[in-house]
């Protein structure tokens, strides 16, 4: 057990990561690291296999070959549910949240305690999990709706929510796919204000196609096409990238 | 009464209450030995429902194999029963006495090993619970944690139900083969058989239903039931909110097993026998539907729905035998078309709405527990 | 075990359990492709299907009666005619209960095995109502009895032969149909993406109905296959239910040749090892074997890696 920060020590590291579907490489040959409270965001094209490099991160995928260490510990090798205890959350593209169950239930799920069979069946819902999943409602614009069925909520609403069950997981590494698609302009803006209060102390890596939006969070970005990096860098360096304007940036 | 109004909610207290009333009160003062009795081998299929509520209802996972443990349960509380009415002096007349009179017949000499420990009491009950609980675990790790569920599952459950049934008819030197045990009459010397035997009985399973009822609702109301509600509905989600989706399935699959285990061992000591007639397909998805009538989201829905199904057959089969498979058919149709909430549902839609209207002391609504989206969207993707 | 034969012996009854294991695989095979069609493209479990089959089965019984008393002189061609006539009456049911039942269903696939299970039994009701509740058993036309001598010591059975080549003939069809006719293309793409594919122009709903009708048309015709080596009862389809299912997911739900090689292991290991123990324990035996494949390896003997 090592005690203390290590020098140069990433957060993320991904090394030559590559995935087959049937001989098609989705994701090939991939290496690339993210440090401690950085804001990455991966850019591309459809098909470039943004979605499926998080499928990978957080298990939902399988990989062919490579590695993907996240503080030392290696996580092809672990099941999606240890990943998440890991430290890494992920939301998805379209909102997937429990549409049978309330707001306050969907948070509580999410609360990192009791996770196992018998220590769901002893969980109870003491004031610490009632303070929390208050403080994440009101984070995330749904104070007032706790008591509300998911399935009542706008889409934008439902984004949020999910949002917040992964605020509530604290993860180190935050995992966003395209967290402002499908919003009206004003959820928009409510959602970049979001994003940016929760980003704070933790890693993100975010899918994102809106370049306004990429160019107000990103430290730095990567460029993918057909499951390799393109470019990475920079906004500024990225954008001005003669392979990337062709591909991706250029139409 | 602060810990029970929290424990069910209004409306639960009232089918309490109700069921409480039925069950104690007003079946054993109105009917006669033979229809309590009647009532009691109902009522076994009602354990299994209760399981399927929690297993199939709320966690999604539809299993057409409970007469497997229904089975099971029976077999092994028939087993010690058995024993104990083929005493040495019961069967002098076989060629090998102490030893059942099927496996006699069969020219078997002498009592199989698996037979032995069944001379215990104490290992019968604990067999009635661990076996098929074990069978279950075995079953549900292999299938959930390679990701197995939905249609794949059904169908493997029903397989297993069809591979039991052949193998008890087919053993018959172990197992009493088509006719099963038959001719079970003491336990522990105190005679099963008599009316007042039956209506102790009827008691004791009435009392271990409300325990079963108990620990369901109990399972419902903990995070754990909002888990199967919501591994039903966002599988991933609930994987990527750092829960082993498969431990959960294997534990609510486990449970149904118990209870329907449960139930058979009633139905060995109600019935006075046990046979593959129980274990096998038809049976098995017969007890899926009890639950679908009564409302797959609820308890006291799946022991109505047992109680009322069974009624409704006994009383079609002896009258009309072609009407009865008419009937059940069609049952099966139109509570998945037009009903896929059950009776439950329709209380909840219609009569419910009625009731608080008649008392209209306030305004109430429907806060917790029941939706009609629920389960038309609940079928959960494989 | 062996001891009281001789190698010789040994040897003719092994080709002759082969044989009779093929004509146990040609049964599976047929009654498998409906399903294959159904379950493995559609997504539909009809457990109704063996209600289907045994509807072929009664087709072909009322033609060879009505042949027997009014045109005894064709009687012995009789047979194709009433194959035509089950899949016909076979497949028209199918598309009737899809448009009736299944349409409503598709998102909730666990309920479509209720609802047609539920199907199954009124289906059986009527048999009984209609046909009475005994197994009902069609004459051969002369052609068909009597087996052809292959050496001293081993003789199959020309109705077996028949059925087997009957399989055959209808398999190929099938996977001309699916594999590369127009219409194959759209039931896949329908499968694959149902939105895109109405979107592209395809009507869904029609390719629906005529896949289901055909799926319960073939089984119509094994149904009809199956009066060559069998009697017919109204329950005789629910005996059969539990074993094709298997068969369909033992191969891999949305492969024909995976079904193809499913029935093959299935029926060969039932039919040998029915020769060394009693009937019950080799299925058990046989049924055990899937069923545990099947849990080490819930994608069948053929499956295709996709992303999800």
């Amino acid at each position: 057990m090592l005690i203390g920060h290590q020098p140069k020590e990433f957060l993320l590291a991904v090394e030559a990561l590559t995935v087959s579907f049937d001989g098609f490489k989705a994701v090939n040959d991939l290496s690339f690291y993210v440090e401690e409270n950085e804001i990455r965001v991966i850019i591309g094209p459809n098909g470039a296999g943004k979605t499926t490099v998080l499928d990978l991160i957080c298990g939902k995928t399988r990989a062919t070959s490579g590695s993907i260490q996240f503080r030392g510990k290696e996580l092809t090798k672990l099941k999606e549910n240890e990943i998440v205890q890991a430290g890494v959350g992920r939301k998805f593209q379209t909102p997937s949240v429990f549409e049978d169950l309330t707001v306050f239930e969907n948070l509580e799920i999410s609360y990192p305690r009791g996770r196992t069979v018998f220590g769901s069946l002893t969980f109870q819902r003491d004031a610490a999990v009632k303070a929390r999943v208050e403080e994440v409602a009101e984070m995330i614009f749904l104070k007032d709706r706790l008591d509300t069925f998911a399935d009542q909520l706008s889409h934008g609403q439902k984004q949020w929510l999910e949002i917040g069950m992964l605020l509530i997981q604290d993860p180190d590494l935050l995992m966003l796919d395209e967290p402002v698609a499908g919003m009206s302009v004003s959820e928009r803006a409510k959602t970049a204000e979001l994003l940016n209060r929760i980003i704070k102390d933790r890693s993100v890596l975010v899918i994102e196609h809106d370049m306004k939006f990429v160019e107000d969070i990103a430290h730095k970005v990567t460029v993918l096409h057909q499951g390799q990096i393109l470019s990475e860098g920079t906004m500024e360096k990225v954008k001005n990238d003669p392979k990337v304007i062709e591909v991706y940036l250029g139409h | 009464m602060i810990i029970t109004s929290r424990f069910f909610n209004r409306s639960e207290l009232i089918g309490f209450v109700a069921l409480a009333v039925v069950l104690f009160v007003i079946l054993p003062l109105l009917l006669d030995v033979f229809r309590l009795n009647l009532v009691a081998k109902y009522l076994t299929y009602a354990f299994v429902a209760i399981g399927l509520v929690l297993c199939w209802g709320y966690g999604g996972i539809l299993s057409l194999g409970q007469g497997v443990f229904f089975g099971l349960g029976g077999y092994c509380m028939a087993m010690f029963l058995k024993l104990e009415a083929s005493s040495v002096e019961n069967t002098k007349i076989q060629s090998t006495p102490g030893i059942p009179d099927f496996m006699d017949w069969n020219q078997i000499t002498s009592l199989p090993l698996f037979w032995q420990p069944f001379h215990s009491l104490t290992f019968t009950i604990l067999a009635i619970i661990l076996v098929p609980g074990l069978f279950a675990l075995i079953i549900g790790t292999a299938m959930f944690k390679r990701r197995v569920g939905g249609t794949y599952f059904a169908i493997i459950t029903q397989a297993v139900a069809a591979i039991l049934t052949i193998l008890i008819v087919g053993q018959q030197g172990y197992t009493g083969g088509i006719n099963g045990m038959t001719d079970l009459r003491t336990l522990k010397g105190w005679d099963i058989r008599p009316d007042n035997a039956k209506i102790i009985l009827y008691f004791v399973e009435v009392v271990l239903l409300f325990a079963c009822i108990g620990i369901a609702q109990f399972i419902r109301l903990t995070k754990l039931g909002r888990i199967l509600v919501a591994m039903r509905e966002q599988e991933d989600r609930v994987r990527f909110s750092g829960y082993s989706v498969a431990n959960f399935k294997i534990f609510a699959f486990c449970m149904a097993a118990v209870f329907a285990a449960i139930g058979g061992a009633m139905f060995a000591l109600n019935v006075g026998f046990m046979s593959p007639s129980f274990v096998g397909i038809v049976p098995s998805i017969e007890m899926v539907i009890y639950t679908a009538v009564g409302g797959r989201m609820s308890i006291f829905g799946a022991v109505w729905g047992s109680l009322l199904v069974n009624f409704a057959k006994t009383s079609l089969s002896e009258s009309f035998p072609q009407l009865w498979l008419f009937g059940l058919g069609g049952l099966f149709i139109a509570v998945v078309l037009a009903f896929p909430n059950g009776l439950s549902g329709i209380w909840q839609d219609y009569v419910q709405p009625r009731i608080d209207r008649l008392l209209a002391m306030r305004k109430s609504k429907p806060k917790n527990g029941w939706r009609d989206n629920s389960v038309a969207d609940g079928a959960p993707a494989e | 075990m062996f001891g009281d034969y001789s190698i010789g012996d040994l040897g003719s009854i092994f080709v002759m359990q082969g044989f009779a294991g093929l004509i146990l695989f040609s049964v599976y095979v047929l009654m498998a492709l409906g399903l294959a069609i159904i379950f493995g493209q559609m997504g539909v479990i009809n457990m109704a299907h063996g209600e289907f089959m045994i509807l072929g089965a009664y087709v072909t019984w009322l033609t060879s009666n009505f042949f027997q008393s009014f045109l005894p002189s064709l009687f012995s061609g009789y047979f194709f005619l009433a194959m035509i006539l089950a899949f016909l009456a076979s497949g028209a049911l199918g598309m009737l209960v899809e448009w009736a039942l299944i349409r409503h269903l598709y998102k909730r696939p666990l309920d479509t095995l209720l609802a047609t299970w539920g199907l199954s039994l009124i289906l059986q009701q009527t048999y009984r109502s209609v046909f009475g509740p005994r197994e009902v058993g069609v004459e051969l036309p002369q052609w068909m009895l009597g087996s052809l001598k292959v050496t001293d010591s081993i003789e199959v059975p020309i109705n077996g032969v028949f059925v087997m080549g009957l399989t055959l003939l209808i398999t190929t069809a099938v996977a001309y149909v699916l594999y590369k006719s127009r219409w194959g293309r759209q039931v896949r793409a329908v499968v694959q993406n149902r939105i895109m594919a109405g979107a592209v122009g395809i009507n869904t709903e029609k390719v629906d109905r005529y896949t289901f009708g055909l799926g319960c048309g073939i089984a119509g015709v094994a149904g009809s296959a199956f009066t060559m080596i069998g009697s017919t009862g109204p329950t005789s389809g629910q005996l059969y239910i539990v074993d094709t299912f298997l068969v369909v997911v033992f191969g891999g739900a949305a492969s024909l040749l995976g079904t193809i090689a499913s029935a093959f292991s299935i029926s060969q290991t039932q039919s040998t090892l029915e020769f060394f123990m009693s009937g019950s324990m080799a299925k058990v035996l046989t049924l055990l074997a899937v069923v545990g494949i099947l849990m080490l390896r819930p994608q069948g003997l053929f499956a295709l890696k996709v992303r999800k």
